[in-house]
């Protein structure tokens, strides 16, 4: 009788925690279906190399924010293709440029959820990535070579469109160091 | 009498056997098609057979027109379209004379109005059907399926094109490959152009960058001419699982599927497989295997959102099955599309009663049909998704 007792305790224990143990393997597995909301900081960039003043900053923000960092690259689409056309050569660009970027922040344990964006011209994707997308903070280099990304008329009228902070970084000497698809920890003026 | 019946058809002179099309294709004008194909007129001529000059086109190329001499031309036939005098190839003519081998430059050329066809490889049809074999040439974006990647490429769209399937009907198909380097340097010796539209071509068409895109479009494209050509094209046998546990050479493509999450880890995965993908040449398909009872709201939406953008941007097709299970799910898709290579993210080390079941690789080794390929992503960072 008492080791029929003891079997059916034993067997008791066994299935609660069996039961307990299915239901917490299935719980953890529905919680990372559903990704947290957070906070965003949108780096948009275009080209095929970004400050790396610029990256660093905005990886010391999120990561003292505890923010993920959303770097986007702006891609242009000539007005004779469809807006919404895939653009594999624009893509060929912009993937190592994320891949490398991706690569500095998982170094700093940064979060990064990075976007493709395209658009008639940098200001026009930026336009429709503002209101695609929800974020805190726009960090956004301004550069002294005409040209070369974002105009001052872009950053000027950013200011006044983004619904959120907007860093604009100070052209500085440090800017002559990129980073680009070429290498993580950037390279020499000269080869952007 | 059609173009198509030749007079020497009629006369009873010629076999019925179709003629064999050789397409000298490369990836823009100077790079040595037309010089390439009169060569080959040449050898043929020196080996005996009876070589006919159908239209060339010298484009003020001195050296193109020097190596035409010694070959037979057939007369351009003039039409008056508006006024205008237009030459154009005398299909008529040439197919009066019939002789063994033609040479017909420009296969995508647009006839003026009045010639018997609207497009010139309409022309080269009717040469073959007379049994007489043609030489031709073409540039890589004059193929209609690789208009719009040229474009997107080189930003200059190309009017006249076309369709992919006359180049599948060619014999054979000749690359005429040239470094952008050394196409620059003809370009600016003045052996593409005349002078005046050299600066022009320079700084539009020919830069390094193009010709680099397009070289590698051409280059791809007769690998994928040369696939299709050396494979087996017998009628497909029962079902793809049943034709590849058979063993049969049958010309089936890459297709690659990347298993994603609406969490932004996945941005790396479709990075990895559109990489892939391009590296193949082949299409790539975006599946996210979604439990029923896990509403698309809030953030998952959002992510959502992003990958079907993605998806977008990259050309790529983004899928979502409802499904309990992820390999049952996938293995589902799979089947249907045709995949031959997943890709899938890390997975967490398992936990618990996790560790007692077979590895996400294994399992949809398992369940997908035979020959299909698996490859696991790394992670980067240091929160990997589960299994």
């Amino acid at each position: 009788m008492t080791v029929e007792r003891v079997l059916i305790a034993v067997a008791l224990v066994a299935g609660l925690a069996g039961g307990y143990l299915i239901a917490r393997s299935r719980w953890r597995g529905r919680r990372s279906e559903r990704p947290q909301a957070i906070h965003q900081i949108l780096l948009p960039f275009t080209g095929t190399a970004i400050s790396r003043r610029a990256v660093d900053a905005a990886l010391r923000l999120a990561r003292a924010e505890e923010a993920t960092l959303m770097p986007a690259y702006l891609a242009t689409v000539p007005k004779r293709l469809p807006l919404d056309c895939a653009i594999p050569a624009e893509a060929a660009k912009a993937m190592p440029m994320l891949e490398a970027i991706e690569q500095r922040a998982t170094a700093q344990g940064v979060g990064i959820d990075s976007r493709i964006e395209r658009g008639r011209s940098y200001r026009h994707a930026l336009a429709r990535l503002l209101d695609r997308e929800r974020f805190d903070r726009v960090v956004v280099p301004a550069t002294a070579e005409a040209g070369a990304e974002l105009s001052g008329d872009d950053l000027a009228w950013l200011l006044e469109k983004a619904p959120a902070e907007v860093l604009i970084l100070r052209p500085g000497p440090e800017d002559r160091l990129f980073v680009t698809a070429n290498g993580i920890p950037g390279c020499l003026a000269g080869l952007r | 009498m059609s173009a198509a019946q030749p007079a020497a058809e009629n006369e009873g002179v010629r076999s019925a056997r179709r003629g064999q099309l050789k397409v000298f294709i490369g990836m823009a004008a100077g790079v040595g098609k037309t010089y390439r194909m009169l060569q080959e007129g040449h050898a043929a001529k020196a080996a005996g057979r009876d070589v006919a000059i159908g239209y060339m086109e010298p484009h003020r190329r001195p050296e193109t027109s020097a190596l035409a001499e010694g070959l037979e031309a057939i007369p351009r036939r003039r039409l008056t379209y508006r006024d205008t005098e237009l030459e154009e190839m005398d299909l008529p003519a040439l197919l009066a004379r019939a002789p063994k081998l033609a040479l017909i430059d420009e296969l995508a050329h647009t006839n003026a109005p009045g010639a018997e066809h609207e497009k010139r490889y309409e022309d080269v049809r009717d040469v073959l059907a007379a049994g007489i074999d043609v030489f031709s040439t073409v540039n890589v974006q004059h193929l209609e399926s690789l208009n719009d990647q040229v474009t997107e490429l080189t930003g200059t769209r190309v009017r006249e094109t076309i369709p992919d399937a006359v180049l599948g009907e060619a014999d054979e198909v000749v690359l005429i490959d040239l470094t952008p380097e050394a196409l620059i340097e003809r370009l600016r010796a003045g052996k593409v152009y005349p002078g005046e539209g050299i600066e022009a071509a320079l700084r539009n068409f020919f830069t390094v960058e193009n010709l680099l895109a397009l070289r590698e479009v051409a280059l791809r494209q007769v690998a994928q001419e040369v696939e299709a050509k050396r494979l087996v094209v017998e009628e497909p046998l029962g079902t793809r699982e049943e034709r590849v546990a058979a063993g049969v050479p049958k010309a089936v493509g890459e297709r690659l599927l990347a298993l994603v999450r609406p969490q932004p880890s996945s941005q790396r995965l479709v990075r990895r497989a559109w990489r892939s993908a391009q590296r193949l040449g082949t299409d790539l398909d975006l599946l996210w295997v979604k439990p029923p009872s896990l509403p698309i709201e809030g953030e998952v939406e959002r992510q959502v959102t992003a990958l079907r953008h993605l998806a977008s941007v990259l050309g790529a097709t983004f899928l979502i099955e409802e499904s309990d299970s992820l390999v049952d799910g996938a293995a589902q898709v799979v089947r249907e599309r045709g995949t031959t290579y997943i890709m899938v993210g890390e997975s967490l080390p398992p936990r618990g009663f996790a560790r007692l079941r077979e590895p996400l690789p294994q399992r949809l080794m398992r369940a997908t049909p035979p020959g299909v390929d698996v490859r696991i992503v790394a992670h980067r960072g240091g929160n990997k998704e589960p299994s």
